[in-house]
């Protein structure tokens, strides 16, 4: 074999600016590749995409709530599956926990509507959401635990199950027949100072602030990052392992049933098969490049949905396809996963080798 | 029934492609769960360069390069993605699912910036992959069954069976799944753990690709109108199916196309009912890796350092 003239070791925990710095020059790099893409597409000016992006996202405060909004949707589903990922299960399937928890509320506020008085009303809300996302988590967790099957392909075909079950309920419940449930915002969740999406954002700033006491100071997130690390030594301190799957798994789908709740009581007020829109897989990238750390996931959710958001104001301004948000957000995706290397490795060369033995 | 049977065939070859590419790229224990956008760039490529090379020329375009521009074309694209994902999931070890994830991400972008900027206009390019062998007119239900298809039907079986082969009687292919299996015993064995990775996963992305050409330009005879994630996705579940063997694949793909426009075809069940009946590929999937898991039998095991990355310094 070639003799290598250079060498990889794994380098020390990175003082936090340096990391931080090498993240910045990432998205940087990934901002001039993206311009050059775009340039090469559209034939515009990258600076005026930049500038309008940034008006997107940040132009007028209705702007702010909805990238607010959205952040709030993206970390809530993101804190849904950064447990069940720190216990290596990976789990693929937020998009349909939440479509389903979803389509739950969406139920409760068709049928018990006009019936229930409204607090209860919201409690039902609640029960059956967390509900719906709690089963259709712990299912393929509980074949997981009991005969090992592979859950990141069990979860994925659960996503579609779950559209399917939605597509149903549209066309047979929607005595119209067109497959589109009209908006019940009198069944939603309360509306706090006039603002539509208060109540959202102060759910799920909670939410962040539990998960993270969750996982960094309990007995259970210990025994998720035992489990995660290696299933043998969890076995070996006597760790049930089974047992902290399925329980994870009911955490991480009752985390997924209140995004839902969220999304189709606080947001939508209906529900249609696109009502995730990828966010249970977005969630996923949020979640590995947030490092599973909450607070780290606020910046991440924020830089993901700052992105779209941005890129959807492009194709709006300069009447492109809204499809370069997609394109962008892949560049960007692949550089910051990219980067990650820089962060935990270093290249010898062979020389310096030497002088290292 | 017979238009059925076709049909589904049609719509089967286009799983074919993406789970023979993916299993090969799986036996090389890389989940890439990027094949979804990996169709997408695939069929972008393919489409855009029948465009171009339609376009240039004119009403003398001849059969052979109208089918093979665009073939080689998304295979160049597919292997780029691939080329994407091996760099970051070999040379810069990130998390292979997540890695796949965004490859979809970005293919789904770019094919749905092409479906927004050309829209259906590749009826032209459809007529060339959609023609057949002449004589298969006149020999009634067998001439329809078996030799009425385009040329992707039939390159679709021939690189599964290829595949399938090298997968299982070669040299090289007895490497590849070593390396799928046990990573460090292969290195151990001097076999180039990264190089074959690399080689597969592009290999793999390439095929894959094909599955979105032949979706568009065959299935859909060129009215490309909505993003074909969707297609990706199950040529995945189809890996699983057919417990990691292509040459299984061939009737399972034709199974799945069958029961993916079986809602289609049945009579007499109701507009909602319909969807239900949409659900079953997932369903049987989910029922054939739950049982695979359960009987445990060795041969039909994914292999066993699936969507785990290898570095020799971390044995």
């Amino acid at each position: 074999m070639k003799k290598l003239n250079f060498h990889i070791v794994k380098r020390e925990p990175m003082v936090w600016y340096k990391s931080v710095l090498v993240r910045a020059a990432a998205i940087v790099a990934a901002l001039l590749v993206s311009a050059v893409v775009i340039t090469l597409l559209t034939g515009k000016n990258p600076l005026q995409i930049y500038a309008s992006m940034i008006s997107g996202a940040f132009g007028s405060s209705l702007r702010i709530w909805s990238l607010l909004q959205n952040i709030a949707i993206l970390l809530c589903i993101s804190l849904a599956v950064t447990p069940a990922f720190k216990m290596k299960f990976w789990n693929c399937g937020a998009e349909g926990q939440v479509l389903i928890s979803g389509l739950a509320t969406t139920a409760v506020m068709m049928f018990l509507g006009d019936s229930l008085p409204y607090p209860v009303l919201l409690l039902v809300m609640l029960a059956a959401s967390v509900l719906a996302g709690v089963v259709w988590a712990v299912i393929p967790a509980f074949f997981k635990a009991m005969w090992n099957t592979n859950e990141t392909l069990f979860t994925l075909m659960m996503n579609y199950v779950a559209i399917q079950f939605v597509a149903f309920f549209l066309k047979y419940f929607v005595k119209s027949g067109s497959g589109v449930l009209a908006p019940m915002p009198e069944h939603g969740l309360p509306v706090l100072a006039g603002q539509s999406y208060l109540l959202n954002i102060i759910i799920v700033a909670v939410l962040t602030l539990i998960v993270y006491i969750y996982l960094k100071k309990t007995k259970h997130g210990y025994e998720i990052s035992v489990v995660g690390e290696s299933e043998n030594t969890a076995k070996y301190i006597g760790i049930n392992v089974r047992k902290v799957v399925v329980r994870t798994l009911v955490v991480s789908g009752a985390l997924c049933g209140i995004a839902g709740l969220l999304l189709v009581g606080g947001t939508n007020h209906t529900i249609s098969t696109t009502t995730v829109d990828g966010r249970g897989f977005t969630a996923i990238m949020v979640s590995w490049l947030g490092k599973f750390n909450p607070v780290y996931m606020v910046l991440t959710s924020f830089l993901i949905v700052f992105l779209q958001r941005g890129a959807g104001q492009v194709s709006t301004d300069f009447r492109l396809p809204s499809a370069i948000s997609d394109i962008v957000t892949g560049i960007i995706l692949f550089f910051i996963i990219g980067c990650e290397f820089f962060l935990q490795y270093k290249i010898l060369s062979a020389k310096n080798r030497k002088e290292n033995d | 029934m017979l238009a059925f049977l076709v049909s589904s065939i049609r719509l089967g070859m286009a799983f074919l492609f993406g789970s023979t590419g993916e299993t090969i790229t799986e036996k090389s224990g890389h989940l890439n769960l990027g094949i979804p956008g990996v169709m997408c760039v695939g069929a972008s490529c393919g489409c855009f360069a029948e465009y171009l090379y339609l376009s240039a020329a004119g009403p003398d375009a001849n059969y052979f390069l109208a089918v093979f521009i665009p073939i080689i074309a998304t295979m160049l694209g597919g292997a780029v993605m691939g080329l994407i994902f091996s760099f970051l999931t070999v040379t810069l070890r990130a998390n292979q699912n997540v890695t796949g994830l965004a490859l979809t991400t970005f293919g789904v972008g770019v094919s749905d910036y092409m479906i927004a900027e050309t829209g259906a206009v590749y009826s032209k390019g459809s007529r060339f992959f959609t023609s057949s062998f002449p004589f298969a007119e006149d020999l009634g239900w067998f001439g329809e069954l078996f030799l009425s298809h385009g040329i992707l039907i039939y390159l679709a079986i021939i690189i599964a069976l290829v595949s399938s082969f090298v997968l299982t009687k070669t040299r090289v292919g007895l490497n590849l799944r070593s390396v799928g299996e046990n990573p460090a015993t292969a290195d151990a064995a001097g076999i180039n753990v990264s190089r074959y990775r690399y080689a597969a996963t592009c290999i793999g992305c390439a095929i894959a690709g094909l599955g979105g050409l032949s979706f568009i330009m065959d299935y859909l005879n060129g009215n490309w109108e909505y993003c074909i994630d969707a297609i990706g996705w199950l040529a995945i579940a189809l890996v699983i199916f057919t417990v990691w063997k292509p040459s299984i694949a061939i009737i399972g793909s034709i199974i799945f196309g069958a029961l993916y426009i079986a809602s289609s075809y049945i009579t007499g069940v109701s507009f909602a009912s319909k969807e239900i009946f949409k659900m079953l590929p997932y369903v049987v999937t989910i029922v054939v890796l739950v049982f695979t898991s359960i009987r445990n039998k060795r041969d039909n095991q994914p292999p066993q350092s699936l969507g785990l990355s290898y570095f020799r310094e971390e044995r």
